[in-house]
């Protein structure tokens, strides 16, 4: 009975530590800062000399034109560069997807941009964008272009923006296509080549529909990772010129400190938490739902025979 | 032209590559290398209209890839295949009017079973009232009617084997090709699909070409069978042909089943009459053996004994005493696992008089069944 009792207990006691800095390091600062967002509340305060207002600052927020300007940056942001990558990744993996010789190296080469830390991605862009000395303008020049005003023109700093962010995280929705492409039943594919498919139709009726649950993943995975999008951003343009590249976390770095708006940035990241939460769930959702219909198909099949 | 009027799929949607019939198809020295490594040593085979051929031969023979290269997912290191008189190596596989059946069904796990089989008709743009009639008598041809709108998952084994084999009926195609079609099915369900396929055979007027690694299927459904091993073919012929008059050990020892034994001894002339013997055994040799082995006295050879050799009618052979080891109950037959000398025997037995493990029984050996190989090349003497 005593023994029966401990065995029982056992894989929590090993869970504990796990939870207990879960509890430490997630679930006491969100509890902090759901709770933040309800006050009105500056830096020069402690939190208990702060005042409760309720729902004032999510309120505020809604009727802000700046959030609601950045709130809209970052969705387009999210959504242009979301779609770039996925057409570039899955383009790039379908087209790397054999053997040549050299082709582990090269994609080791693709893979590369992935592994450099965002801050010192945005320095690198930040110096190639430079007006006059950054190598696209200077490049630009000796063809005979006009320079290209990269990161002080309102549109152009959001491409800007946006080429860097493809550039670095292209290689991930990469490294995945090409892991779902090359985990495709082989016999499938022959079977096409054998029925007469030409290799365009392989792609749009086979490669693609058979990639689909992992590109659905690594898409909602890319989504969730663009809202939260800071460094890159902060280095190059810093929100600028104006609010045209303003994304959502820089917005909230900045109420937070320079507004000196502890509860409206609280606020503000809860907004966003939303999203992503949104987001989240329709990433468990699929995979339940897919899982669900995996097991019905399986038992439907063992009827049979 | 109506060749499916069994089926009544008959009209000629399919435009033929070869008018006028099905082709002869050829291999003329075929090789195939992955880098250094040689998988395929130059092979010459000629796979005659209308027939069915099975390529059989233990796992790694060569078998496989002599399929996949007629089907063009193999492209030839050396050789030249021809459809009649045409050269068909440098064509893509579709162009080569060839339907194939893989062993794990390869189906397409995202689409129903009618959009399975109608694949190939819909990238041909074949008009849709078409592919749904040709499709539905398929699939009623094959028992698998009610399933058109399910997915591959949602089948059993069976069912997907069918399907496998539907889509390549669907195409129409000049040739069938499979490759070990029923070797991901139970032993029982194997049996039944073998029957289907050996029906099949006999109603459709196409070319087949079969891979098994299993001499069951093979002597079962092969008007002619390959025999392969280590990418050489070791023999072609009839079934019967291939289990009478064995070129070699190998083929000897790969059809028929249980297998044959083979014993090691020597030929020598014994009070006038030419005699091999050896380790726990002497047998005579018939007259005709006796002529045609004349040479070989004195020589050591491999001596090849069927399991239905044996009898346990002492007076019906050359008396042979083997110590029993194990007897394997079949039902009406047995196989008694035996021992004679150092070797294992297999003995097929009537179980109607009872053996003990243990006892050392009298059996006939009928001589002019025996086969006699060279020791060191195997080539039948």
């Amino acid at each position: 009975m005593q023994m029966a009792n401990v065995n029982r207990l056992t894989p929590y006691m090993f869970l504990a530590p796990a939870v207990v800095i879960l509890v430490i390091a997630l679930l006491y600062p969100i509890g902090y800062m759901i709770y933040a967002s309800f006050l009105d509340w500056n830096p020069s305060q402690r939190i208990g000399e702060a005042e409760f207002v309720g729902l004032r600052n999510y309120i505020n927020l809604l009727g802000d034109e700046s959030f609601r300007e950045s709130l809209s940056v970052t969705l387009k942001f999210a959504g242009i560069v979301v779609f770039l990558e996925m057409l570039v990744g899955v383009g790039l993996a379908l087209l790397l997807d054999r053997n040549i010789r050299g082709m582990s190296a090269l994609r080791t080469l693709f893979i590369l941009p992935m592994m450099i830390a965002p801050i010192v991605v945005g320095l690198m862009w930040r110096y190639m964008y430079h007006p006059t000395v950054g190598i696209f303008n200077r490049t630009l020049k000796s063809l005979g272009f006009e320079p290209v005003p990269w990161l002080s023109d309102g549109s152009w700093a959001f491409t800007s923006v946006i080429i860097a962010d493809v550039w670095q995280w292209t290689p991930f929705i990469f490294i995945l296509s090409l892991a779902a492409l090359q985990s495709l039943p082989q016999s499938a594919l022959e079977a096409s080549r054998i029925d007469g498919a030409t290799g365009w139709q392989q792609i749009w009726h086979i490669k693609l529909p058979l990639m689909m649950p992992v590109l659905i993943v690594t898409c909602l995975l890319r989504l969730i990772d663009a809202f939260k999008v800071l460094e890159v951003v902060l280095v190059l343009t810093n929100g600028g010129p104006g609010l045209s590249t303003e994304i959502l976390s820089l917005r909230i770095s900045r109420t937070a400190s320079e507004f000196r708006e502890l509860g409206e940035a609280a606020a503000m990241s809860n907004y966003l938490l939303i999203v992503l939460l949104l987001l989240t769930l329709a990433m468990f959702f699929y995979n339940k739902v897919s899982e669900m219909r995996t097991a019905r198909l399986r038992a439907a099949a063992e009827g049979d025979d | 032209m109506d060749r499916f009027i069994g089926f009544g799929i008959g009209n000629n949607l399919w435009k033929h590559a070869w008018e006028g019939g099905l082709p002869n198809i050829r291999f003329d020295k075929i090789e195939k290398s992955f880098g250094n490594v040689r998988v395929l040593p130059p092979v010459d085979l000629q796979l005659n209209d209308g027939e069915f051929t099975v390529l059989v031969g233990p796992s790694g023979c060569g078998k496989s890839t002599t399929l996949r290269i007629l089907a063009g997912l193999e492209t030839l290191s050396g050789g030249e295949i021809y459809f009649d008189e045409k050269p068909i190596s440098h064509l893509e596989p579709k162009e080569r009017d060839l339907a194939m059946v893989f062993q794990d069904y390869a189906l397409y796990p995202h689409m129903n079973i009618a959009k399975n089989m109608s694949f190939a008709l819909r990238l041909a743009r074949v008009p849709k009232s078409e592919i749904d009639e040709k499709v539905k008598r398929v699939a009623t041809m094959l028992n698998i009617d009610h399933l058109l709108q399910r997915k591959p998952a949602e089948l059993s084994g069976g069912q997907r084997q069918r399907v496998a084999m539907g889509r390549a009926l669907v195409r129409d195609a000049s040739t069938f090709l499979f490759d070990e079609p029923l070797s991901n099915l139970d032993a029982k369900l194997r049996a039944k699909m073998r029957t289907e396929l050996a029906e099949m055979r006999n109603t459709l007027d196409k070319n087949m070409v079969y891979v098994t690694h299993d001499q069951i299927e093979a002597m079962t459904l092969g008007d002619r069978i390959v025999v392969m091993s280590e990418g050489v073919i070791q023999q072609q012929g009839t079934p019967e042909e291939l289990f009478k008059s064995p070129a070699n050990k190998f083929v000897a020892g790969f059809i028929g089943s249980p297998t044959m034994n083979f014993l090691d001894g020597e030929l020598m002339t014994e009070s006038g009459q030419l005699t091999v013997k050896g380790d726990g055994f002497s047998l005579p040799l018939t007259d005709e053996q006796s002529t045609r082995l004349a040479s070989y006295t004195d020589k050591s050879v491999s001596v090849g004994i069927r399991p239905s050799s044996f009898s346990s009618d002492v007076s019906q052979g050359a008396p042979i005493s083997l110590r029993i080891i194990v007897s394997e109950y079949l039902g009406a037959q047995s196989v008694l696992v035996t021992r004679c000398g150092a070797a294992d025997v297999l003995v097929e037995y009537e179980s109607s008089s009872p053996v003990k493990a243990g006892e050392i029984n009298e059996f006939a050996i009928r001589t002019d069944e025996i086969m006699l190989f060279d020791h060191t090349s195997g080539k039948r003497l």
